[in-house]
Order: structure tokens, then C-alpha cells, then sequence
């Protein structure tokens, strides 16, 4: 579906095909992509990703603060609660436009899920790095596509021995003050490292967003880059998650 | 007004209200008793009716073994997660109750699901409305703890439809307190709701923006609040009584409502006074007397109110916030009422707390608010929006029983998910999904939420088909699943098997129950009215008989008076209305002559000099003759 974004009406998110669903199906008038301009109606929720209904070209480096305001601008339209009097077509269809609002807006929002939608958009499937997966992989013998930053690797090893160190004492009812803290340290560190990741990958937007309309190889190059990021980060995530587990246990 | 207006019902654990907007200001709608908190207690009296609120509290104590309380502890549970439960409170469940099966509550002889017994308090929010009103209502706002997950909530909707009810929203209780609170400030800021109630804690923080409210992250226990503080002390008391006096009552339920009750009342004194005398009668006309510092009932209550800590922490974690940036903490529910609970919450928050709202009908006063922006708002909720969260995880079982997340708790609602899923077998034509509700990673540690079938799938090589279903948790943050076969573009049949929880046809058939007990509750009442109004007439033609006029009647005249006496008496005790209804009309026909001989005297009486009083006219026949009555007013 095509798609029109005027800048200077924040909100006003048109639809700018002359197919079937550009007239309200209430008024007939010209409608906007979600409720009709006219009338102000909700419409039957289309198809579209979440950079499309929110009228937005497909971009990593987007406005933050527009997208906020747009989100609690299509919220006092489409809500359920606005709509508590409608007929129950227009009940329905305002419960699924405000679920698609709040679903993109959630990814969008969120620079890790914005990014990774993104990809899968473009067709990159990430390396299921979740707790989930590790378990299924387990389970049904399947080799898990999880691959060990090489550079992370002894630390990685470290760790892990001595997450098992503490998992035992904590077995046991023994306290390790020390061993806590130091695997405390870790965390930290690892935290760190987790922001520096992000800092890198939202470096690496506006070349993405540049070599959208250049070559391919370019692109391949930016995308490589930044699932390479990602990985990374999810893999530390999962690290610090696993950290938490034991500390808090 | 319109006839369909929208009420707001806090349906409590230990209160219930209902409230409406009246003009720019939500107000509760009192009971007939004149009160504004009905309690939720429900039982059967001995002319095995039901009795809800404040006439029915007795009944805990006079017939334990027909009567319940706290119902909200049982809604959407199952047998296996309410052991608990079961050790401290009197819940007596029927006997013949199923494994997998749908908790039923003995009262009597008789049984009834948890949403039925909701529903019998949810009737009689609705009566006191439409008495108010002097209209029908039928569509309400209904309250639940934020925390409640899908069968808690899916529960409570189902108790709405019993009584009669079309429930419009669930709204969850402190999000619901901070309508309220925001309605007239119109103010920006972070305010965290801290919700004790009486069988559940909810911690939520909220964005408040431009008349938005919105929920940034909600945590809570659906089994902590001030009932867990009364079991405490009837604990100790009944330790006491074994130890020092040596009997045991715990398995004397009037002991126990007896204790239960003096504890309550106790609890509260000890909000503020310093100590407390707990004084309950026990059998064989022992007492069992003991003094309580607050000091002590603090030392006692301490792991019980520790307990919310962990929420509010997680919840400010969730918000990505410090406790220093919150601007108001708002206190819901009447065990905040606490001094301790109040002292908890500031070095939680950093913040006194705010106490200016009466905590027990903020929530109602917020479903009113809530209600009326539903109804199409008006002036004094023109701008309000509420986005509330999910409290709860969704997921969905993977191989090796482990949960796969797809929408995270904190989410928005209205949110959704898309699921793929194909075939493991050539030619298979179902897939069974497990829906799960919970932070846990594997599923067995997580709620079970239901058990979907989608059925018919066309038989394609295995993994061939291409199944999409699609999770939508609704404003209500209740879970609807549709699916389609995507490669057939085939609809799937899903059946659906709720882990806990009754099926539409089991809501229906409750449905049609209840206009039975809506049937014999009204002909019930009409026997009790008439049988009265028979005490009222026997009475005063007993009076009639010592008075000069009786003297003035023919012998035909008081022998027929006596015949319809008799008969009279004779239908009373029976439940026939249109007999006692017969009775009465003709024994007042024939008292028509007796009550003017009566009312001439008098009147001549006070003509002679002598005052009404001296007359005696006592209460005489007026209540079937109200022209009589008139006379003198």
C-alpha cells in the first residue's frame, strides 16, 4: 500500500491510493488512514507494518518525540473507550487499529526492537538467542544458532564457572561474599558493554538509512554490521539475565 | 436521563459499592440500610433466601455453614491453588466437586461457583441503582485487581452476566483509584497507586499527561491483604484459647466468626489507639479476653505487609524509575489505613503519602468516572484517557515445556501477537496450543490459561500448512485467539478448553438460574410482605376486641370476624401469597364496620375533652384502612 505522510499535520496519517479503501465507509468523504478526516469515524484496520501506520518512511533514525506525540494523538481517536456507544463493527475494528497502535508503537519506541523488526522486514532472521530456544534446541536435539562473540569468549567461560560456583554454595546455604561480589563486578561490566553495543548500533542508522537508496553491497554491509551487533548485545542480555538468576535466586 | 446508564462497581473482597457520575462529580449510590459499602457477604437465610451486604453479616455468625465471605480469593482458581485458602478461611466446598471442575461453595444444601455468588452481590449493587434511579440498569464498569490474570477477570465478567449485567469494561482497581484522584487536578505528573485491600495488593505507576493516565507498569499479589492480618491474629487467638483456657474451637465455625469478627474489630481500633481490648464470648459462657499493644499487632503484621515491598520495587524496576521520581503515591484500600502499611510506603516511595481520598471508595468513584467516559464523557471527563497495561506474560508452550514470551507483561492493552505454526505428521489436521500466563520460564510454573484445538487444518505433507493465529489481549486484558490456515486461507475451529473457568453454556444456564432465584426472591418477599401486614392486622383486631366499639358489633358481625380470624391464621404460616393475600382482604372487609365504630368513638373522645392519647387508639386497625390513618396525621 502506498502511502502519503504529511509532515506538518502531526497525526494526519493518509492513505494517498485511490483504491476501494480511500473512501469512509461511513461518509464517503476522503478518509485518513485510520479514521476519516471528515467524520472522524475509525476505519477497518489494512495491513500495513508498523512504520507504515504510523506514516512513516522505513527508517532506523526516526523522531522519537513525533512518534510519542502521534501514538497519544491516534490513542484519542482510536481508543475503545471512545467508542463504547459504537455498533459492534466499530467496536471491533477500534480494538484492532488501538492493538496494531500500541503493538507498533511499542517496537518503534524501543531502538533493540525497532531495529530488529526492521531487519526481519528486509528478511534477516536473527539467531534466536532466547532462553526459549536454548531449551527447544536442547529438547529436540537441533543444533541452537547461537555463536559465542569470539572476543567474549574466555570471560564468557569465566563466568559461567563461576555462576556454577555460587549456584552450588547457594545449594549448600554457603555465602561467598567475595565470589558475589566479583560476579556483581561482572555484571556491571557486562552492562556496560550492553550500552556500548546500543551506542554502536544507533551509530550505524543513519548509514542504513542512507544506504537504503544506494547499492546493494553497501547495504548487505550496513545490515551485516549492525545483526552482528545485535547478536552480540542479546547474547550479553542473556548473560546478565542469567547473572541476575543466580544473585537473586 | 437515558435509560441505559452505566454504573461503576468496585466488587471488593471484603466491600463492595456502586457509584455513578452525577453531573461533574462521581458519587456512591448508598444501600436502603443508608450505607455506601455493602459487605461482600452472601447467605442463605432460614427461608433458605439469599441474603447479601449488611443483613447478612449475622449469618457468620449465627449459621457459619450457610453463609460465605471473601469469595473474590476463589474467582477463577482451581482446586489445586486454593490449599491455602482452604487452611484459613471456612470456605466449604461441595461434595461432590470434580477434579478440573469449576469450584462450587456449600450454603446449605445448596451450591454455588464463585461467580455466582459474585453475582448475588453484583444483584444487589444493581437493586440499590435502580432504586436510586427509580429506572433499570443494566451495564456496568466492574472493577478487578490490576494483578488478576485472564481467568480471574474472565470470572468476574461472567458473574457481571449472571446478574443481569452487561459488564462494558473491566477496570482494574488502582488505575480506577487514580481517575478519580486525577479528575478534578488536571495535573501532570508520576503517581504511584498502592491498592491494600482486603484479599489483594496492586502497585501501579502512572503517567499522568493532558487528562491521559497512562500505566506504565502494574505488579501485585492476587492473595495479600488485610483478611491475611485477621487470620494472623485469629491464629494467635485460637493458640491462646487451646494453651491457656485448654479448649480448642478451631473447628466451631461460631468460635471462629465470633473471634474473626472481635480481631476486625480490634485491627481497626489499633489504627489509632495504642492498644486494644479483644473481648469475644466462647462457648460454655467462656470469654476469652486479651490486651493488644500496637506495638505488638505491628511486630505481627510486619512479614504480612513486607510482602508488597517486592511489587513496588518491581514495578518502579519495570517504570525505569527511581523512587524519587514519583510525585504523588496515592493509598487505596482500607488496610492502608494502617499506620504501619503508611509508614511502609514512604520509605518505599520516599513520599508521604497522599490521604486525601477515602480509601474505600476511590476505587467505585473511579469506575464511576470510567463509566461515564465509556457513556460518551462529558464536560468533567472530556479529555480523559485511560491505556492501561496487561499485568501478566503471555506465552505460549514450546517444545521441552518451556514458555515462549509473546507479549511481555506491562504491555498496552489492547495488544496483539502473531503466532506460525505448521504440522509435525503427514496429514495432520490439529494443533494443539497450550496459552500460558506468567514470568516463569517453563510452563509448568506458569498459569495455565486454556488448552486451543485448531481443528480441520488441511491435510498437507508435514510442515507444509502454515497456520496463523493471532493473540489479542483486549481493554479488558482479556485474551481473545483467532487462527487461519494460511496456504487454504482456511478459518480454523478452535476449541477452547479454559484451564479454570465455565463455558458459555454453563454462563447461560446460571444465566436462567438466576431469573429463577430473580423469580423467588420476588415471590418470597411478597409472602414475607404479606405475611406482616396479616401480623399487623391480627394485631390490631386484638385491640378492636377491648375497645368499646367491639360491644357495638352484631353477634353475626364478630362471629364471621372470628371464622376469617381463624383462617387467617390458619394460611399465615404457609407460602401460599395469593391464599395469605385472600386471608387478609376478606378479614379486613369484614373489620371495615369495627375500625369506623372505633375511629367515631374516638373522635368523640377527643370532642368530650379527652386527649388522643387518653383515648387509646393505640396503633389500631390503620394499616389496612389508610383512609382512617389519614384522619390523623
Amino acid at each position: 500500500m502506498c502511502l502519503m505522510t504529511d509532515q506538518s499535520s502531526a497525526g494526519m496519517i493518509v492513505f494517498d491510493n485511490s483504491g476501494p479503501t480511500n473512501a469512509c465507509w461511513s461518509c464517503g468523504d476522503m478518509r485518513a488512514a485510520h479514521f476519516c478526516t471528515s467524520c472522524g469515524k475509525v476505519q477497518p484496520p489494512a495491513p500495513v507494518d508498523h512504520f507504515t501506520f504510523f506514516g512513516l518512511p522505513r527508517k532506523l533514525d526516526l523522531d522519537v518525540a513525533r512518534l510519542e506525540r502521534d501514538f497519544y494523538d491516534l490513542s484519542r481517536k482510536l481508543h475503545p473507550d471512545l467508542y463504547g456507544t459504537a455498533n459492534s463493527r466499530e467496536q471491533e475494528w477500534s480494538l484492532e487499529q488501538t492493538s496494531k497502535l500500541n503493538d507498533a508503537y511499542r517496537t518503534l519506541k524501543d531502538p533493540i526492537a525497532r531495529t530488529q523488526y526492521l531487519l526481519r522486514l528486509e528478511g534477516v532472521e536473527l539467531e534466536e538467542q532466547s532462553k526459549a530456544a536454548t531449551e527447544k534446541a536442547r529438547s529436540t536435539g537441533e543444533i541452537k544458532r547461537q555463536v559465542v562473540p569470539p572476543d567474549l569468549l574466555e570471560d564468557v567461560f569465566e563466568l559461567n564457572m563461576q555462576l556454577e560456583e555460587l549456584r552450588m554454595q547457594k545449594k549448600m546455604g554457603e555465602d561467598d561474599p567475595a565470589l558475589t561480589e566479583e560476579i556483581g563486578e561482572q555484571k556491571l561490566s557486562l552492562e556496560a558493554k550492553q550500552d556500548a553495543l546500543l551506542r554502536e548500533l544507533t551509530g550505524y542508522w543513519k548509514d542504513w538509512d542512507n544506504a537504503a537508496e544506494s547499492d546493494e553491497a553497501s547495504r548487505i554491509k550496513v545490515r551485516d554490521k549492525m545483526v552482528d551487533l545485535l547478536n552480540r548485545r542479546n547474547y550479553i542480555r542473556n548473560l546478565v539475565r542469567d547473572v541476575n538468576e543466580v544473585l537473586e535466586d | 436521563m437515558s435509560s441505559d446508564r452505566i454504573v461503576g462497581i468496585d466488587l471488593g473482597t471484603t466491600n463492595s459499592l456502586v457509584a455513578f457520575m452525577q453531573g461533574d462529580t462521581p458519587v456512591v449510590i448508598p444501600g436502603d440500610d443508608g450505607l455506601n459499602l455493602v459487605p461482600s457477604v452472601v447467605a442463605l437465610d432460614e427461608h433458605d433466601q439469599i441474603v447479601v451486604g449488611n443483613s447478612a453479616r449475622k449469618y457468620l455468625i449465627e449459621t457459619p455453614e450457610r453463609s460465605v465471605y471473601s469469595i473474590k480469593r476463589l474467582m477463577g482458581r482451581g482446586l489445586e491453588d486454593i490449599q491455602e485458602e482452604l487452611r484459613l478461611f471456612p470456605f466449604q466446598l461441595a461434595d461432590d466437586l470434580e477434579p478440573g471442575e469449576v469450584l462450587r461453595i456449600k450454603l446449605g444444601r445448596k451450591t454455588f461457583t464463585p461467580p455466582e455468588i459474585s453475582a448475588f452481590i453484583l444483584r444487589q449493587l444493581k437493586r440499590n441503582a435502580e432504586r436510586f434511579f427509580n429506572a433499570p440498569v443494566t451495564k456496568a464498569v466492574i472493577t478487578v485487581p490490576a494483578y488478576f490474570n485472564d481467568a480471574q477477570r474472565q470470572a468476574t465478567k461472567d458473574a457481571g452476566r449472571i446478574s443481569g449485567l452487561e459488564v462494558l469494561r473491566l477496570v482494574n482497581e488502582p488505575t480506577a483509584a487514580s481517575l478519580a484522584y486525577g479528575l478534578d487536578k488536571k495535573k501532570n505528573g508520576i503517581v504511584a497507586v498502592y491498592d491494600l485491600g482486603g484479599g489483594t495488593f496492586d502497585v501501579s505507576i502512572l503517567r499522568l499527561h493532558d487528562g491521559i493516565f497512562e500505566v506504565i507498569s502494574t505488579n501485585g499479589d492476587t492473595h495479600l491483604g488485610g483478611d491475611d492480618i485477621d487470620n494472623i491474629l485469629i491464629h494467635i487467638a485460637l493458640d491462646d484459647i487451646r494453651g491457656d483456657m485448654g479448649m480448642d474451637v478451631s473447628r466451631n465455625g461460631e468460635a471462629v466468626a465470633r473471634i474473626r469478627k472481635a480481631v476486625i474489630e480490634t485491627k481497626i481500633a489499633l489504627s489509632t489507639q495504642a492498644t486494644a481490648h479483644l473481648d469475644v464470648e466462647l462457648p460454655e459462657g467462656k470469654r476469652y479476653q486479651r490486651e493488644i499493644t500496637r506495638t505488638q499487632f505491628e511486630q505481627l503484621i510486619q512479614p504480612i505487609i513486607d510482602r508488597t515491598a517486592g511489587p513496588c520495587k518491581q514495578a518502579l524496576k519495570d517504570a525505569g524509575l527511581k523512587p524519587e521520581q514519583i510525585d504523588e503515591v496515592v493509598l487505596v484500600g482500607g488496610s492502608t489505613r494502617i499506620p504501619r502499611v503508611r509508614a511502609l510506603v514512604e520509605e518505599m516511595f520516599k513520599h508521604a503519602p497522599h490521604t486525601g481520598l477515602n480509601p474505600d471508595e476511590v476505587v467505585a468513584l473511579g469506575a464511576a468516572v470510567q463509566a461515564n467516559i465509556l457513556a460518551g464523557g462529558s464536560e468533567a471527563t472530556a479529555d480523559m484517557l485511560l491505556l492501561d497495561v496487561t499485568p501478566l506474560s503471555l506465552g505460549i508452550e514450546v517444545a521441552g515445556g518451556v514458555t515462549d514470551k509473546i507479549i511481555l507483561r506491562n504491555s498496552t492493552i489492547p495488544a496483539s501477537a502473531t503466532q506460525h505454526y505448521t504440522t509435525q505428521v503427514d496429514g495432520q489436521v490439529n494443533v494443539a496450543i497450550h496459552v500460558l500466563q506468567g514470568e516463569r520460564e517453563l510452563a509448568k510454573d506458569c498459569r495455565s490459561l486454556a488448552r486451543f484445538d485448531l481443528k480441520g487444518v488441511p491435510p498437507m505433507t508435514a510442515g507444509m500448512p502454515r497456520i496463523e493465529v493471532k493473540f489479542l489481549i483486549d481493554a479488558n486484558g482479556i485474551l481473545h485467539v483467532s487462527a487461519r490456515e494460511q496456504r487454504s486461507g482456511k478459518e480454523a475451529e478452535i476449541q477452547v478448553q479454559p484451564s479454570y473457568g465455565l463455558t458459555d453454556d454453563q454462563v447461560e444456564s446460571m444465566i436462567l438460574d438466576s431469573f429463577d432465584y430473580a423469580e423467588e426472591d420476588f415471590r418470597q418477599r411478597q409472602v414475607i410482605e404479606a405475611r406482616n401486614e396479616a401480623d399487623t392486622i391480627l394485631a390490631a383486631l386484638e385491640k378492636g376486641r377491648q375497645s368499646p366499639a367491639w360491644g357495638q358489633l352484631t353477634s353475626a358481625e364478630k362471629k364471621q370476624i372470628a371464622k376469617l380470624e381463624t383462617a387467617l391464621l390458619q394460611v399465615r404460616g404457609e407460602d401460599d401469597y395469593a391464599a395469605v393475600r385472600k386471608a387478609i382482604d376478606t378479614l379486613n372487609q369484614a373489620t371495615m364496620r369495627l375500625a369506623e365504630l372505633m375511629m367515631d368513638n374516638a373522635v368523640s373522645t377527643a370532642l368530650t375533652g379527652k386527649t388522643m392519647d387518653e383515648a387509646d387508639m393505640g396503633d389500631g386497625p390503620t394499616a389496612p384502612h389508610p383512609v382512617a390513618k389519614a384522619e390523623f396525621k
